[in-house]
């Protein structure tokens, strides 16, 4: 079946079956390969995007989604955020990718594009949050190298120079 | 993992997906935000042949006062009924329970009808609808029916629903923001409770449901006529277990669950009470 995306702004038409994911559509088909694939089990956030179907939910913005448990069939006529997606053309980096960096909020860096995607979908949500808002706004992303703390940081970091 | 192969049908309206499902018959199911029907078919435990879409029907996604209850569309998303200002006023119980459901992404994408035709015991939702006495709307080939809660939850995955039917509704009783408590244990933040206990004020009687103590969402039957015949939180609570026949699993033994179920049965009804 036909699947037509909006990605970061770029129009996306693929041939594919009913089952593929939206995950495998982004980077098999899109070739963006920021996206990961963790636990593949809708558990560990890593596959985070950002997300709009078409017609738009009513709340009128993209919200984070696990694509591993999404299938592309469903995103048809939608709009999608992916990492590839946050930075400016000229290489700036988004405030809370930039935040990540300057606070160490990685290690390996494997949760690292679900991380930041939750975040920035998170803040859009609740753009003062508290430590405790975040640690819930991030509850469904897991880091494996128990890097939580600098994450956290990093999040209100973010959420303080967007609201400056 | 990869789903087995089926063929995807789009409906677009509620007549095209009760057409659909009708053509295609019992090896088709319908898909809403697919949140628990999409991980047990990458997992290969269900592989249905034929998925109808019915994610789009947005006609079905409202939330509306009724008079003397709440009408939620079964398309209404949980991230919706999380942060409802008319939920708030009238079942603030139902809000907060949504806001326990899995975390944000899944909140994100996740409808209460989908959750209550699931029908998992280890859900948060289908408990806290025991719980309040909620009623589903179902529409199908002969027409449209009511189903209340005590009625729609038969065995594991297994609800009143005929494979045709497609849920449409669900009505919850108005009970402001009356005292209520969840309690909902598990290992990580994300994941199905372990067990969940809810206490909930309904018409100035005490109701108590549980999650994951058997192979449907319960109501502690025992604990609410101890409560009825004026015994304390405490107390009543010693028999949140009682009747119950919870699984074991990696994350718990039955003695475990049960032990799970008191505590988090006296803990709801204090805080409830509180």
């Amino acid at each position: 079946m036909k699947v037509s995306v909006t990605v970061n702004g770029r129009a996306y038409e693929h041939d594919v079956e009913p089952r593929t994911l939206l995950v495998q559509f982004l980077r098999e088909q899109c070739r963006l390969t920021g996206t990961k694939i963790g636990c593949d089990t809708s558990s560990c956030g890593a596959c985070t995007v950002l997300y709009e179907p078409e017609g738009g939910t009513g709340v009128g913005k993209l919200e984070s989604v696990k694509s591993c448990t999404m299938l592309a069939a469903q995103a048809d006529g939608g709009r999608i955020t992916t990492i590839e997606g946050l930075a400016d053309a000229d290489g700036t980096l988004h405030p809370v990718q930039q935040a990540f960096h300057d606070h160490h909020g990685l290690q390996c860096g494997y949760c690292t594009a679900g991380m930041v995607m939750a975040a920035v979908g998170f803040l859009d949500e609740n753009p003062a949050p508290s430590e405790r808002d975040v640690r819930l706004g991030l509850e469904g992303n897991l880091c494996r190298c128990t890097g939580y703390h600098n994450i956290v940081q990093a999040v209100l970091a973010a959420a303080d120079k967007v609201q400056a | 993992m990869i789903p087995a192969k089926f063929d995807y049908v789009r409906a677009d309206d509620t007549e095209a997906a009760l057409a659909a499902i009708a053509e295609h018959g019992d090896e088709a199911k319908f898909l809403a935000g697919g949140m628990s029907l999409l991980p047990l078919m990458k997992l290969r435990l269900a592989t249905p042949t034929v998925l109808v879409d019915v994610g789009r029907l947005r006609d079905l996604s409202y939330i509306r006062d009724s008079g003397d209850h709440i009408a939620i569309g079964a398309l209404t998303r949980h991230r919706e009924v999380e942060t409802s200002d008319v939920l708030a006023r009238h079942c603030a119980v139902l809000a907060a329970v949504a806001g326990e459901v899995g975390d944000n992404q899944v909140r994100h994408r996740g409808t209460l009808g989908g959750s209550v035709a699931h029908g998992d015991p280890a859900s948060d939702l289908p408990a806290a609808l025991l719980a309040l006495d909620a009623n589903f709307v179902a529409q199908g080939p002969s027409g449209t029916r009511t189903i209340a809660a005590g009625d729609f939850f038969q065995g594991f995955l297994e609800t009143a629903l005929q494979p045709d039917e497609l849920l449409t509704e669900i009505r919850v009783p108005k009970s402001g923001a009356n005292g209520f408590a969840y309690q909902k244990f598990n290992r990580r933040a994300q994941d199905w409770a372990i067990v969940g206990a809810l206490a909930a004020d309904v018409n100035g009687e005490q109701h108590v449901a549980l999650v994951n103590m058997g192979s449907t969402p319960l109501r502690a039957t025992a604990v609410e006529s101890a409560l009825a015949q004026g015994a304390s939180n405490a107390d009543a609570a010693e028999h949140a277990a009682d009747g119950t026949e919870p699984p074991t699993d990696l994350n718990a033994s039955v003695e475990y669950r049960e032990h799970l179920a008191r505590v988090l049965v006296r803990r709801a009804l204090e805080a409830a009470n509180a």
